[in-house]
């Protein structure tokens, strides 16, 4: 598994690599405008993350992609996802407080990408938690899986 | 008597499935679209987005959301319990 694929698939996916993560941004990003969203997106580019460890192996693993900045970025997606159902509260749970508030967010052109209120704020969140989740769920199998091998 | 136990109730079942079956509104041809027709009015002035889907999964129905956040958090310790005794590769 460490050793990785041929050299054809390797040299697509150096090519591959980046388009698939800008795409999966841009899915996020435009989350309250077009189809798609935090979901669809995350997923995305945690398909990107899978097609990488396929191709390279865990040799892939040894910078940015490690498990534990991995695991506190899920973290850090879902406290700002509560956050900001909890910055509703004082309505209700879950109420959209920049919508038609008048800033940033809160322009009246829902055709804007700045718009939605804290709809692109919370797709960014949840993005964020589900491409370093799945992306932490395949590494933890590929050491295991590795390690099994190896016994 | 445990015969006549499974019988009765496979009648009852038989019986909620049939009348489920017959009382079932035509294909296609909902009655009640209220909240539908709520959410394509009034959407666009309300969450000012133009993703109908995303504003009902973020906004109105946020909860769902929330819970489906959770199953994915639990899909992440599930399988870090599961592979928990690997030591030395860990990172």
């Amino acid at each position: 598994m460490s050793s990785g694929m041929s050299v054809i698939v390797r040299t697509v996916t150096r090519f591959t690599y980046a388009l698939i993560i800008v795409f999966g941004f841009y899915v996020i990003m435009h989350g309250h405008l077009t189809p798609g969203g935090g979901f669809q997106g995350g997923a995305v580019v945690a398909s990107a993350f899978a097609l990488a460890l396929v191709a390279f192996g865990t040799a892939g693993l040894k910078g940015a992609l490690n498990r534990h900045l991995l695991q506190s970025l899920e973290e850090v997606g879902a406290l700002a996802f509560l956050g900001l159902a909890f910055a509703g509260v004082g309505t209700a749970f879950f109420y959209n407080i920049l919508a038609n508030s008048g800033s940033v967010f809160g322009g009246s052109d829902p055709a804007a990408l700045a718009s939605g209120g804290v709809l692109p704020l919370m797709n960014w969140a949840v993005g964020l938690k589900v491409m370093t989740g799945i992306a932490s769920i395949l590494i933890i199998m590929v050491i295991g899986a590795r390690k099994e091998a190896t016994e | 008597m445990k015969k006549a136990l499974t019988v009765a109730a496979f009648l009852l079942v038989a019986a909620f499935l049939v009348v489920a079956a017959t009382t079932m509104r035509p294909f296609g041809e909902p009655s009640h679209s209220e909240m539908d027709d709520y959410f394509l009015v009034n959407c666009q002035t309300e969450v000012v987005a133009n993703n109908v889907v995303t504003a009902v999964v973020f906004d109105y129905r946020g909860f769902d959301t929330l819970g489906e956040a959770t199953v994915l958090f639990a899909a992440v310790v599930g399988v870090l319990a599961l592979f928990r005794t690997v030591r030395e590769d860990e990172r």
